[in-house]
């Protein structure tokens, strides 16, 4: 890195790796959200809920580049986002894949090392190296020479883990990664995650539907909901006062057995955005 | 009687003279089987089998548009395909609206076709070889203008082969790691409607299928590695092809049931011999 000395002094006292300030997002007239100031350091765990269409998958689309604010700014390590940066790992939710895909759990993975670059996959001993070390290190190797499509919903998305690491990224953005797996495949998924923020500082920022399978790991809770928004930790904003007054109607958050339940939610109940098949 | 249909299917009188005969259009074959064979890959992983029945239907129609006014027919068909596989491809985003796309399409680009031919008042093989094919005599102009088209979709398709891989798999994921899908996608279709123009040369309108998808098809069902299926199907692709050149001299008949014939054995094989394995893997899935 060659950073002018000017720049360096504010990389110092900011930590900061997802900036957002002012920011709003609109489709025509309608606002998903609006004012909303962010600041995210190295490591943290973020966890982004809301109905559906409250603008989760927007929000990780503008981190993407995507997507344009409306308003304010975004900087991500102090810069402008930039389309398919290096910077990001990307774990979208489980899709199943189309039976007889010509490729292997192996195959998958390098994508996320040279899917992006133009030409044939001519291979050399680096990138099946480097593959094997990714494989490795979301437990795959076991099933990295399986087809695609015999593969279950649990291993696909240890290795779309796995793909999402490919660069070594400084945030991971998940996109309902848990959705349709079974309860003892979302640990281990949700675990994965986890493990790679503390080993590498690695900010997460993971829309769900569904806070309990993470909520002991989330450091903060960004609730967006009728074009407004909620964002603290856990404790602060997972509570029947601070929802109610988002969602504009009384809304109950149930504790138990080391749950959350949320309760009388317009629309958080439902689930459809998990595939019918 | 019998005997009679079976001569004329297979006779192989004079076999060493016709050889000689036929070797631009082997070569042709040759080259067509390799294009089959790798945009066969893309075309199932895309979901596009339906779309190339479709563009052939259109790509039949600018044939035999071109037939009636008296302009080369090659031309005719390779703008029938490209508009085609333009329109499919900004129509049908999503594989839903794109069938049905396909199946508003191709009968209209079918009776356009019909129609022309109608009009038509040139030589009736003409007009039966732009939907069953003829591979009989490959002049000079045709070779070139096959090879020609043959490099393009080779090279196009080597340039894009990463990427798209990526978007055909995981069209999201390969998005936000920057893989331009949209511009991919018409790409590809452009592409595809080249391949569609030349196997018709060979193949015919009707029967196009059987090299663009039955090989690629066949190769899936016995592998996964990327590698290998495109080198089976191009294998399959360029026997079935080859295969049904040598295989149909010396009869009357056209070359298309022959190619056809050994491009579906091919495919019976490979699911039999594969069949097994995927049963025993899929088991072996589940029981974890």
């Amino acid at each position: 890195m060659t950073a002018t000395p000017l720049i360096t002094p504010r990389r110092s006292n900011t930590d900061n790796v997802i900036s957002l300030s002012g920011a709003e997002l609109a489709f025509g007239d309608r606002i998903l959200w609006q004012g909303l100031d962010l600041e995210l350091g190295r490591g943290e765990f973020v966890a982004v809920l809301g109905p559906n269409g409250s603008g989760k998958t927007s929000f990780l689309r503008v981190l993407l580049g995507q997507q344009h604010l409306s308003a304010g700014t975004l900087l991500i390590q102090e810069r402008p986002p930039r389309r398919g940066s290096a910077l990001l790992g990307y774990i979208p939710q489980h899709r199943a894949v189309a039976p007889q895909t010509p490729l292997r759990g192996r195959d998958l993975v390098r994508l996320g090392l040279d899917g992006h670059r133009w030409g044939l996959p001519v291979g050399d001993r680096r990138t099946r190296r480097q593959v094997d070390e990714l494989l490795e290190a979301v437990g795959a190797k076991a099933f990295s020479d399986r087809p695609l499509a015999l593969l279950s919903g649990g291993e696909l998305q240890r290795l779309r883990v796995a793909q999402a690491l490919a660069t070594d990224p400084a945030i991971l953005l998940c996109d309902e990664p848990l959705l349709s797996l079974d309860l003892h495949h979302q640990k281990v998924v949700a675990e994965l995650v986890n493990q790679r923020r503390r080993t590498h500082d690695t900010t997460v920022v993971f829309v769900t539907h569904e806070i309990n399978p993470i909520l002991e790991m989330v450091d903060r809770v960004l609730y967006l909901a009728e074009g407004r928004f909620r964002f603290g930790t856990p404790a602060e904003v997972m509570t029947s006062a601070s929802l109610s007054s988002l969602y504009g109607s009384p809304v109950e958050v149930v504790h138990l057995n080391g749950r959350l339940v949320v309760v009388g939610a317009p629309g958080s109940h439902d689930h459809g955005g998990e595939p019918s098949a | 009687m019998t005997g009679d249909i079976w001569q004329q299917i297979f006779n192989y009188d004079n076999y060493g003279e016709l050889l000689v005969l036929v070797r631009n259009s082997l070569i042709a074959g040759a080259m067509l089987g390799l294009v089959g064979g790798v945009i066969g890959t893309f075309v199932m992983m895309r979901d596009l089998a339906f779309a190339v029945h479709g563009i052939a239907e259109l790509s039949f129609a600018g044939a035999s548009a071109a037939l009636l006014i008296g302009a080369n027919v090659a031309a005719g068909s390779l703008v029938g395909s490209i508009l085609a596989a333009l329109i499919i491809g900004a129509l049908g985003v999503r594989a839903r609206d794109r069938n049905s796309v396909i199946g508003v399409l191709m009968p209209f680009g079918l009776g356009l076709g019909v129609l022309f031919l109608a009009l038509y008042k040139g030589r009736a093989a003409n007009k039966f070889g732009l939907l069953t094919g003829q591979i009989v005599a490959v002049d000079t102009v045709q070779m070139s203008w096959l090879v020609g088209t043959s490099a393009v979709v080779l090279l196009g398709l080597a340039a894009v082969w990463r990427p798209l891989v990526f978007a055909s798999l995981d069209p999201e994921v390969a998005a936000a790691r920057g893989v331009p899908v949209r511009v991919l996608s018409p790409v590809f279709m452009i592409l595809l409607g080249l391949s569609v123009a030349v196997s018709i040369q060979v193949v015919g309108a009707l029967l196009v299928l059987a090299l663009l998808v039955t090989p690629a098809a066949a190769a899936m069902r016995v592998t996964a590695s990327p590698i290998r299926v495109t080198l089976l199907s191009v294998l399959f692709a360029v026997t079935s092809v080859v295969g049904g050149i040598l295989l149909a001299l010396g009869s009357t008949i056209p070359i298309s049931p022959y190619v056809t014939t050994i491009s579906f054995a091919l495919y019976l094989g490979c699911r039999i011999v594969g069949g097994g394995t995927t049963r025993r893997a899929r088991q072996v899935a589940e029981s974890r």
